[in-house]
């Protein structure tokens, strides 16, 4: 009886134990079950037109990249200019999932900050992200032209992360046999 | 010379509060009054020295004294004297600063209007404050020092963030930590009676009108936030739900919470231990939420652990304030007696739901802002859980707390009977459903269900608001008598549920029936958009104190009614980013909304053009809300608490000492 007083300063400690992680935990990589698997398949209507459609088949053949991506997610801003610089270089072909949006809203924000995507499906109750195990969004998958997962990146790209480790993998991706 | 005076101000601020932290406390402890008669004077001269410190600070902004770190950092020569000023909280150093001088005005405040208090609870509620300030103060002099200078002053400074120059960011942030920083009182009120074991209906009556003062000033600062980001951010939308807005709006629900559980405590002496906890986290909130903002935890981690001091002396902090006042009352509140009988069917139960539904609203925000901070504190990245989360969780929770709200002032205290009750709001249940769907048929859409439910609800608001007052009044004769007898708190609490009406119309309204077009438009090219016609008529450049501009002229017909818009594209030289102005026509049933875009080829302009139906009721309602508190606040019952509470006093000789 007297514990249930308790319960708040148990609650209270356990999220600070949970502060004290993010204070000093280095970000790190953890690896993904979905790495190494066939890229879990989708049909979605593409955000642009609802009467065509994005499958996985358009992954095979070549190396891709799949962008998860909300006209309401802030971090997703902060990550656009480098998406828009990458489609202009033309390297790869990257591909948007358009995560619990509304048509309308994502329409407004390609055109306000411009299209880096080939085409976006729109994922509007997110069952696509729950079978790529989507956290969050961005997030950011590399595909190989076998449409195989070979990447992923959980929050925003940055330069670095680009030029140290996506582009040297999508080179190498590139070389290896269909 | 000046930041150095600002800077000694600082430290005896400091000591000023180490002792009203201390002697207070511990004369209230061991019962010397010499002890806890520190507490008032070492009160007021902490507030004295803040005030000069954050007066130096001031003085160095309109001086243009670049030599300090932080003016350089956050003020430019062009930049005008008003913003320079308001600069002096345009950053996380100077806000600090701030923060600490509005405690000291709280302090200040306590110390006056503390007549009836005894001298033991006043000792350890200025005591408790005092503390807190202590930390405060070590957290800017050890980690945040606003007075650092420069060895070698740069001609000129980086300029103040466009985006804060601002009228709406010049007095919102005061606003706010007026909120935030008054909710410590409620704390402290709370925590001193945890250390005197004298929690009852005088206690409550105490807190009350502090509390209400902070929700008030919360309420004031959270509506004029949102409506700077409608106009101020050009995105047309008002509640983004980021890390910053919700640091708000968690502890104004639980301080909502707060002031109705208060309202039982004082008038029936029920939930005591659950009021006090209220208190608690109400403040426990708002200081989590400041320093998870202001430490850049959740906008990125990466921020937070650039500078491991402040990280680290934060949660050290958060880990003193938070987990000592909760482990007090894990020690104290098995002790807290109500000695209150009540059916289940009563007020008393149906405040108590409101107040956990309340809660479970600011802990599922709490949950969704935290969760990136989780996922990023596992090193799984940062993202953003956004809109689709929050609109799921928070809308079916909100839905009862509007019925209820509807329902509630109607039960009597202890026992109510269900089938009387029923019997009164049948009528209005009718009505307010048959009004809600008709006038969304009528004006918008027959199939909008949504919409309907949004409306119906807000009618319901309103009607059981006034039919409540209506028949409270009409219990004595002669309606002016029946108006004239009702307390002001009655007033206030009927206003404030009127208040969550309009709100939500504004919101069913402008969320569903908003039109937005991003389009081309060349020169005296015309648009509509619902029912208005847009017409361009050319950009023209002028030239403000530190930026330049483009100035969009656009003429809008309806009716032959004729509005000129100007928005505005600057450009401000000195940090290089260009901020977009949008024009707004304001009107009581809808907002137009121009923005300008990019420029295009031949004198075109891309532009966007927003029609937003009944969006300054969104406002509306949080003013009326404020209103209503501001009515009962001043109820004249709390002027004369004073009197009784003191023959309470004397009547009731302290209970426990320590």
């Amino acid at each position: 009886m007297r514990f249930k007083f308790l319960i708040p300063l148990s609650v209270f400690m356990l999220l600070l134990v949970l502060l004290g992680i993010g204070l000093t935990l280095d970000p790190r990589e953890v690896p993904s079950p979905f790495i190494g698997k066939p890229a879990p398949a989708f049909s979605l209507p593409t955000v642009h037109a609802p009467e065509q459609v994005l499958t996985t088949g358009q992954f095979t053949g070549q190396v891709s990249l799949l962008n998860v991506w909300a006209s309401w997610c802030v971090s997703c801003r902060q990550e656009h200019p480098l998406l828009l610089e990458l489609a202009r270089q033309g390297i790869v072909p990257i591909y948007g999932l358009n995560y619990k949006d509304d048509r309308d809203n994502a329409l407004s924000w390609l055109a306000r900050l411009g299209n880096p995507y080939q085409v976006s499906a729109f994922d509007a109750d997110g069952r696509v992200g729950i079978d790529w195990g989507v956290y969050g969004v961005p997030e950011t998958f590399v595909i190989d032209k076998k449409g195989v997962i070979r990447h992923k990146q959980t929050g925003p790209l940055t330069a670095e992360i680009l030029k140290g480790k996506l582009l040297p993998l999508i080179r190498q991706l590139q070389g290896e046999p269909a | 010379m000046i930041a150095e005076l600002g800077h000694i101000a600082l430290i005896m601020g400091l000591m000023m509060a180490l002792l009203q932290g201390t002697f207070p406390l511990a004369g209230a402890a061991k019962g010397v009054p010499l002890w806890m008669a520190i507490a008032r004077p070492a009160g007021r001269a902490q507030c004295f020295f803040l005030l000069v410190s954050f007066l130096c600070l001031a003085a160095s902004f309109a001086a243009n004294d670049f030599s300090v770190l932080y003016v350089a950092r956050n003020s430019n020569t062009a930049l005008p004297l008003y913003y320079r000023l308001s600069a002096v909280w345009g950053a996380h150093e100077g806000s600090m600063l701030l923060w600490a001088l509005i405690l000291g005005f709280w302090t200040l405040a306590v110390t006056i209007f503390s007549r009836s208090l005894t001298e033991e609870f006043l000792a350890r509620v200025l005591g408790i404050m005092g503390l807190i300030s202590v930390g405060i103060l070590l957290f800017i002099l050890l980690t945040s020092n606003p007075f650092e200078r420069l060895a070698n002053p740069p001609v000129d400074g980086n300029d103040l963030n466009p985006l804060l120059q601002d009228i709406g960011m010049t007095i919102h942030p005061p606003m706010l930590y007026m909120g935030y920083v008054g909710l410590s009182v409620a704390f402290s009120f709370a925590v001193a009676a945890l250390l005197g074991g004298s929690l009852d209906s005088a206690w409550a009556r105490w807190s009350r009108p502090w509390t209400l003062v902070a929700w008030i000033f919360l309420t004031l600062g959270i509506t004029l936030g949102s409506w700077w980001a409608y106009y101020e951010l050009g995105w047309g939308g008002w509640w983004f739900w980021d890390p910053v807005e919700n640091a708000s709006f968690m502890p104004w629900l639980v301080a909502t919470a707060l002031i109705h559980s208060l309202a039982v405590t004082e008038k029936r002496g029920a939930f005591k231990a659950w009021t006090v906890l209220l208190a608690i986290f109400a403040f426990s909130l708002s200081l989590l939420g400041t320093f998870l903002v202001r430490s850049g935890v959740l906008t990125s981690v990466h921020a937070f652990a650039s500078d491991p001091a402040r990280g680290l002396f934060i949660l050290l902090f958060l880990a003193i304030v938070i987990g000592g006042s909760l482990f007090l009352y894990g020690l104290r509140a098995p002790t807290i007696k109500d000695h209150v009988r009540y059916e289940f069917v009563s007020k008393e139960n149906l405040l108590l739901l409101n107040n956990i539904l309340l809660v479970t609203a600011a802990g599922s925000i709490l949950l969704g802002t935290l969760y990136p901070l989780v996922l990023d504190a596992l090193g799984l990245g940062k993202i953003s859980v956004g809109p689709p989360y929050f609109s799921t969780v928070f809308a079916p929770l909100m839905a009862p707390v509007f019925l209820l709200a509807g329902i509630a002032p109607m039960f009597p205290w202890r026992q109510a009977s269900l089938r009387k009750i029923f019997g009164r709001v049948e009528k209005l249940v009718i009505l307010s459903f048959i009004m809600g769907v008709t006038s969304v048929a009528m004006f918008w859409s027959f199939r909008d269900i949504q919409t309907m439910a949004g409306i119906t609800m807000a009618f319901w608001l309103a009607a059981t608001a006034v039919y409540t007052f209506w028949s409270r009044a009409s219990l004595r004769q002669g309606v002016l008598s029946g108006f004239r007898s009702q307390s002001l708190t009655v007033y206030g609490m009927t206003l404030a549920h009127i208040g969550l009406a309009v709100f939500l119309v504004g919101v069913t309204l402008s969320s569903r029936y908003s039109v937005e077009k991003t389009i081309r438009m060349a020169l005296n090219e015309t648009f509509v958009l619902a029912d208005y016609r847009f017409t361009f008529r050319g950009v023209a450049r002028i030239d403000g104190p530190n930026y330049t501009a483009e100035r969009g002229d656009f003429e809008v017909q309806q009716d032959g009614e004729r509005i000129v818009l100007r928005p505005e594209k600057r450009a401000y030289h000195v940090q290089r980013n260009t901020m977009t102005e949008a024009a707004i026509d304001a009107g009581p049933l809808r907002d137009l909304y121009v923005a300008l875009g990019e420029p295009m080829d031949h004198g075109a302009w891309s532009v966007r053009l927003y029609y937003k139906p009944f969006m300054r009721w969104v406002w509306f309602g949080g003013l009326f809300m404020m209103a209503g508190g501001l009515l009962s606040v001043s109820d004249r019952r709390y002027r004369l608490a004073a009197k009784r509470a003191e023959s309470w006093a004397s009547a009731a000789s302290p209970k426990v000492a320590g």
